[in-house]
């Protein structure tokens, strides 16, 4: 039986007047992958970032591994990687500096090993003296895949990784994540891409308005029958 | 502790590193001293017989002028490029983000004061430069960093961050600027350490303050 790594409860966030997430309860188990979809301003982003503890939630808690986020978060940061559309990467430093400036930020000891296999799992150790702003979009979000898995983290939080990226390299990332997925790690990953994401779910939900309108183990659903709820609950024709 | 110094010593070489291959914040903060300097330097030479008068608030000036160039980058570098996330990640308490991001701001400055205080000997004709002189300046660039950094901390997330800064930040710098601006005088016009000790215990309780308050309010700052 597998143990709810994350679990979230009547989690609500306002900016202001503006209500972005109105109560989400979720749990979510130790090496599953789980894929959100949503329309541009569903609260997707907003709800990874209190995850990722770069946000504070109104109301309600995030527990992961059984921990409050809000009691200890820079215990729980060392638990998260974090890959987003921008990819926290310095363009000014080469590829090796700058996973070793975030093996040096999570205070990892003797990283050099690490960060060759990573480089060269993601196809760059050949590049790893160039600059990052050499690099191509595809590359970026490969360096940005490797700099969030450097520490190994358990859980994974991917934010619209695809964006901006042409079909061959948003293929090639898609195959990345399902290497690096498994059963060793947690992954939670928010696209508009409903095939691409299905390919990579064990559980898929929809949020719609700050809610969670949908939730369905995706091996119970394929993408034919998944679009037209979608569309229902989003508006036809808002799905890529 | 270890590891919180460790993230403070990596940012700081990461924001040098950056800066010593791309030149951007170095680069605008020298050229703009330069050029105020030569500016203050034809507009008292008309006007002033004797320029060491206005030395002190030249000096001071184009610090606290040139000073907001780099410090106004600090942060703003950080989320233009999106990278400010990959930084409020790191396993650690947040203020090491903050002293680190602060040291690079100071080590900028402090370079261009290198630059700037032998062309003010050259363009006054006059050597002013002394030890005193050269501790008072360094505290009082030391407050200065202090409270800028922070402060472009709370602008990066406003839509007015440019304009913002210095509005929040001077008058927050006045009793350290005054401190400083007073003890330049003292020291040039001949006054002993002794009777300049008074300035430089005030310079030095305000860096105090500002770094006790920042090292306090930094989470909130950055906190969505």
């Amino acid at each position: 039986m597998s143990t709810a790594l994350i679990e979230v409860r009547a989690l609500r966030k306002a900016f202001g007047r503006q209500r972005v997430l109105k109560g989400i309860d979720l749990s979510i188990a130790a090496g599953s992958s789980v894929v959100i979809f949503g329309p541009n301003g569903a609260g997707k982003t907003t709800f990874l970032r209190i995850l990722a503890t770069l946000s504070k939630p109104t109301s309600g808690e995030v527990r992961i591994s059984g921990v409050n986020v809000k009691d200890n978060p820079e215990g729980i940061r060392q638990y998260l990687g974090l890959v987003t559309h921008a990819p926290l990467l310095y363009e000014d430093l080469t590829a090796q500096e700058n996973l070793r400036f975030y093996a040096r930020l999570y205070g990892m000891k003797d990283a050099e090993p690490r960060i060759q296999e990573l480089l060269e799992r993601v196809g760059l150790w050949h590049r790893r003296h160039d600059l990052v702003r050499t690099f191509s979009r595809g590359m970026v979000q490969r360096m940005a895949i490797a700099r969030a898995l450097l520490h190994n983290p358990p859980i994974l939080l991917l934010d619209e990784p695809d964006t901006g990226l042409d079909p061959q390299a948003a293929e090639m990332m898609t195959g990345l994540l399902r290497e690096i997925g498994g059963s060793q790690r947690t992954i939670l990953m928010t696209t508009h891409h409903l095939e691409r994401g299905l390919e990579l779910a064990d559980r898929v939900l929809i949020l719609v308005g700050g809610r969670i309108v949908f939730d369905q183990r995706a091996d119970a659903i394929s993408y034919e029958r998944l679009r037209p709820i979608y569309d229902e609950y989003v508006g036809e024709g808002a799905v890529t | 502790m270890k590891h919180y110094l460790q993230v403070v010593w990596v940012i700081l070489w990461k924001d040098l590193r950056i800066e010593l291959r791309s030149k951007d914040v170095f680069t605008s903060m020298a050229v703009f001293a330069v050029l105020a300097v030569m500016i203050f330097n034809f507009a008292f030479e008309l006007r002033v017989p004797d320029k060491t008068v206005v030395i002190p608030g030249v000096l001071w000036v184009t610090v606290t002028f040139s000073g907001i160039l780099g410090l106004g980058r600090a942060f703003i570098s950080e989320k233009d490029r999106g990278s400010m996330a990959g930084l409020l990640l790191a396993p650690v308490d947040r203020s090491a983000i903050y002293f680190g991001k602060m040291l690079a701001s100071l080590v900028f400055i402090l370079v261009v004061e290198a630059f700037l205080l032998p062309l003010m000997v050259v363009f006054f004709n006059t050597n002013f430069l002394s030890l005193p002189l050269l501790l008072i300046l360094f505290l009082g660039t030391l407050g200065f960093a202090v409270v800028g950094s922070i402060f472009s901390a709370l602008a990066v997330n406003t839509r007015t961050r440019e304009i913002l800064l210095p509005v929040l930040l001077f008058p927050i710098m006045l009793p350290v600027l005054m401190a400083g601006i007073r003890a330049t005088i003292g020291f040039m016009e001949g006054d002993t350490l002794a009777d300049m000790m008074k300035w430089f215990r005030l310079i030095f309780f305000f860096d105090i303050l500002y770094v006790v308050v920042a090292y306090l309010t930094f989470d909130y700052v950055v906190e969505e």
